[in-house]
């Protein structure tokens, strides 16, 4: 082949690109994991991970224990995932298969832009809807807890589930709910015994992505916590491992353990999220191996 | 619609279930227009073409969010012309160029995670990456730059999505007529491919206007007028977007009135995008479609 | 020779909106044979099969006028329960579809539907209809791994399997075994030769030496009209029409 030097020169040029973007990626990966550890490293994992007070800012005797944050986390993202993935596969259930075409054909778009509301905006409703409406309810002197929290989180996490749950649930073959309607089955029938079963890999991603968006969202969450690391409990103020981060992110001297040690929150967080990244690559390949 | 005959106990569990679908799908649509309709509520009366082009002034009471409308602008077009070039390109050796499998594998299994990070972990690293060791302190500009990083990956899989529909055929028609590969691209691939390029731009440009964690720690909650004038002024710009805007007007100034009009601003521009982006897909859907008869 | 007839259509007609797909069919099943469908592609053959268990009710904007009865009693009459008929005729379809779930689950499927409870009654049920399938050799020792392991073949057996576990007077079966291996396809048509007597049958098929092999009766379909049927030795050897001649000498199709 001749090589002409235009086309070389773009070549050169397109893997540039491709080399700055796999550098950013190295780059942020390696900063997050380098720059965790040495904290972690200080302090001792066991002390790090299970240390039931964080206290970074104290002067005298700082303290760097993230288990409040990580219980809060998990049982943050569990709530939400809880009262999140019901309502949206339901509701996506019912968008793909039993609505009548108008009424899904208004929904779909309605549920997109529910997406696509930045977080603040959620945590605004928060403060001035979902608090209130605590406090009265349930008698709290103030309604930021880890319940207005989960709650918050499982409106935010239900566009996704929708949409990857609605596809997941369209890609099933028609054939197979055929042969249950030909059994006689009743259509309804055929949604939750054929469709849904065929339809769990990709019912399993959208958990899965429901639950990374949970565990990663910061101010929505921040606007509505309290933000106080205590040991969870569903009506206490609570501080997550993201609004962790959030809360002494501006005022960490740089260089200091304070730095340092949210810097190795951030680890434990990415760690949490590369999980939930490969159970969903698993669910994926088992779907397309069952498939 | 069907006379059924079903013994009772299924008939009951067919109507419960049949039932719980439409209230799941009630409740949802309900959430929805509470969420939407409650912004309107409180935000709409103060949307008012003073807010859009004044300024926050404590000595006259006035609230006016031009400079976040700038500052916003400011930061779509810095990361945007970042992320564009870098992404699309990347995209493309990826697509066009890669031979080598793993490597193209492993690439799109860091696009994919990097998506996946919580925006607080990239506010972390432009905090100390870009604000401190790179000397740039806490500017639009910081920010900007850690967005361009946070968007890439969404840029690089769309885009890639967008080449991978293009038809073989239509590569080895042009690489057929003797076209060098890069011809090939510019004049062929491209063209195809540009609706979904398009596309992840607008995703882009939504997730820039919507993060606020990032722009929080990177580009500073000022919401006063910022000198966009000189260079300097460019470089040091330091202010809040709108969402940051927002964030400080509910969470710091408990101005309420003004963070929902923010809030309604917000939620148009987040429909406008979505609806942008589901026309541009209809239209490129409708395009292949026709393509393949 | 008295035979007991099944399923009867009368003027028969046929709409997909505003497409005609079948015209003015007249035809009589007999209980407890085969009965082939043949005709080339578009015909209307696939309509008539799913016609009978109102498959048809899926597609938006079909309709059915005149005559089609089960028993006597008319299919699409507003009172007739959809899900007793569906249950009552059961239909096995072109590619082999087993649910994504175990062999036991997917026979069980049907008699779980319908209410049969109780392990050692649905036990009994699905040993039954796999032996009834000449399957159950095969899979009784793996009831509990996933149905999507079997071969293509084997699927379809179980699909037979599966339709028959809920005791069906009469199976559809809709090009069964054009997805198929030509060993698959002889023990399918083996299959279907020995569930005759005990069930009726109606196939559709493109394939005219299956439909000799197998079928007691034929039916010759062509643009969405019926155009001959009888006794199949006798529709292959003297068709009375000369579309069905040309049909069979294999001028169109």
């Amino acid at each position: 082949m001749t090589r002409r030097p235009g086309e070389y020169a773009m070549k050169t040029l397109f893997l540039v690109c491709g080399l700055t973007a796999v550098a950013f990626v190295l780059l942020i990966t390696g900063y997050l994991v380098f720059s965790g550890l040495p904290a972690i490293r200080r302090v001792g994992v066991a002390g790090f991970l299970l240390g039931d007070t964080w206290d970074a800012a104290n002067p005298e005797d700082p303290r760097f224990g993230i288990l409040p944050l990580l219980l809060t986390t998990v049982y943050g993202a569990a709530g939400a995932t809880a009262a999140g993935v019901p309502l949206g596969f339901l509701t996506a259930l019912f968008l793909a298969k039993a609505a009548p075409p108008w009424l899904a054909r208004l929904v779909r778009p309605a549920v997109g832009v529910l997406a696509g509301i930045p977080s603040v905006v959620y945590g605004l409703v928060g403060m001035c809807v979902l608090l209130p409406l605590l406090r009265e309810r349930l008698d709290l002197p103030a309604g930021d807890s880890l319940l207005a929290a989960i709650l918050m989180l499982a409106v935010m996490i239900l566009p996704t589930v929708i949409s990857v749950s609605e596809a997941a649930l369209e890609a099933v073959p028609r054939e197979m709910e055929e042969a249950s309607l030909a059994l006689g089955a009743t259509p309804v029938e055929t949604y939750f015994r054929v469709t849904a079963p065929a339809a769990s890999s990709g019912v399993a991603a959208a958990v899965a992505l429901g639950v990374g968006r949970a565990i990663g969202e910061a101010m929505a969450i921040l606007m509505v916590a309290g933000n106080v690391a205590n040991m969870p409990s569903l009506l206490g103020s609570v501080r997550f491992l993201t609004t962790g981060i959030a809360m002494e992110l501006a005022y960490a001297p740089a260089g200091s353990l304070q730095q340092q040690a949210l810097l190795s929150i951030g680890l434990v967080l990415l760690l949490f999220v590369l999980l939930v990244n490969v159970l969903l690559s698993l669910a994926l390949k088992r779907g397309k191996e069952g498939g | 619609m069907m006379r059924a005959a079903l013994p009772p106990g299924r008939l009951l569990r067919n109507v419960l279930a049949r039932l719980l679908l439409w209230l799941s799908a009630a409740a949802t649509c309900a959430l929805l227009l509470l969420v939407a309709g409650y912004i309107f509520f409180r935000g709409a009366p103060g949307v008012s073409l003073e807010l859009l082009t004044g300024r926050d002034s404590v000595l006259e009471g006035t609230v006016g969010i031009l400079p976040s409308i700038l500052n916003t602008l400011y930061v779509i077009a810095v990361s945007l012309a970042i992320v564009v070039p870098v992404g699309v390109g990347a995209a493309i050796y990826l697509t066009e160029y890669a031979q080598n499998r793993r490597l193209a594998g492993a690439m799109a299994f860091a696009a994919e995670t990097l998506a996946g990070i919580p925006s607080i972990l990239y506010a972390m690293v432009g905090v100390m990456v870009f604000c401190t060791a790179l000397g740039l302190q806490r500017t639009l500009l910081a920010g900007s730059l850690t967005l361009a990083v946070m968007t890439l990956p969404t840029v690089i899989r769309t885009t890639q999505e967008s080449l991978k529909s293009v038809p073989r055929s239509y590569r080895e028609g042009a690489l057929g007529l003797g076209a060098g590969q890069w011809r090939t691209i510019r004049t062929v691939v491209l063209p195809s491919s540009l609706d979904g390029m398009i596309t992840g731009c607008i995703l882009a440009v939504g997730r820039v206007v919507g993060e606020s964690a990032v722009l929080m720690y990177t580009a500073g909650l000022s919401t006063a007028m910022q000198d966009f004038g000189t260079i300097q002024g460019l470089m040091r710009a330091s202010g809040a977007t709108l969402s940051v805007a927002l964030y400080v007007y509910a969470k710091e100034r408990s101005d309420f009135a003004a963070a929902f009009s923010v809030a309604t601003v917000l939620l148009v521009l987040a429909a406008l995008l979505n609806l942008a982006a589901l026309l541009i897909g209809r239209r490129a859907t409708r395009r292949k479609g026709g393509g393949h008869g | 020779m008295a035979e007991r007839i099944i399923l009867s259509a009368r003027e028969l007609d046929f709409y997909y909106g505003h497409t005609q797909a079948l015209r003015h069919i007249s035809l009589d099943i007999p209980a407890n044979q085969v009965t082939a469908l043949i005709g080339p592609s578009g015909c209307g053959k696939t309509t008539f099969l799913r016609a009978i268990n109102r498959m048809n009710d899926l597609v938006a904007g079909a309709r059915a006028k005149g005559s089609l009865a089960f028993h006597g009693r008319e299919i699409y009459s507003p009172d007739q329960d959809v899900i007793d008929l569906r249950r009552r005729i059961g239909m096995v379809f072109q590619r082999p579809n087993p649910f994504p779930m175990s062999i036991y689950d997917n026979v069980a499927y049907g008699p779980r539907t319908h209410g049969v409870r109780g392990r050692e009654r649905l036990d009994g049920v699905v040993e039954q209809a796999l032996r009834a399938a000449a399957i159950w050799d095969e899979v009784k020792d793996r009831l509990k791994r996933s149905a999507l392991g079997l071969s293509g073949g084997q699927q379809q057996r179980l699909c037979i399997a599966r339709a028959l576990a809920v005791e069906p007077e009469v199976l559809l079966l809709d090009e069964a075994t054009s997805a198929l291996d030509p060993i698959s396809t002889a023990r399918v048509e083996e299959l279907i030769a020995s569930l005759q007597g005990q069930y009726t049958i109606v196939m559709v098929t493109h394939n005219m030496q299956q439909a000799a092999r197998v079928s007691g009766r034929t039916a010759f379909f062509l643009g969405g009209e019926l155009v001959e049927a009888g006794r199949t030795e006798r529709l292959f050897s003297m068709p009375r029409d000369k579309r069905t001649e040309g049909y069979l000498t294999g001028q169109f199709g």
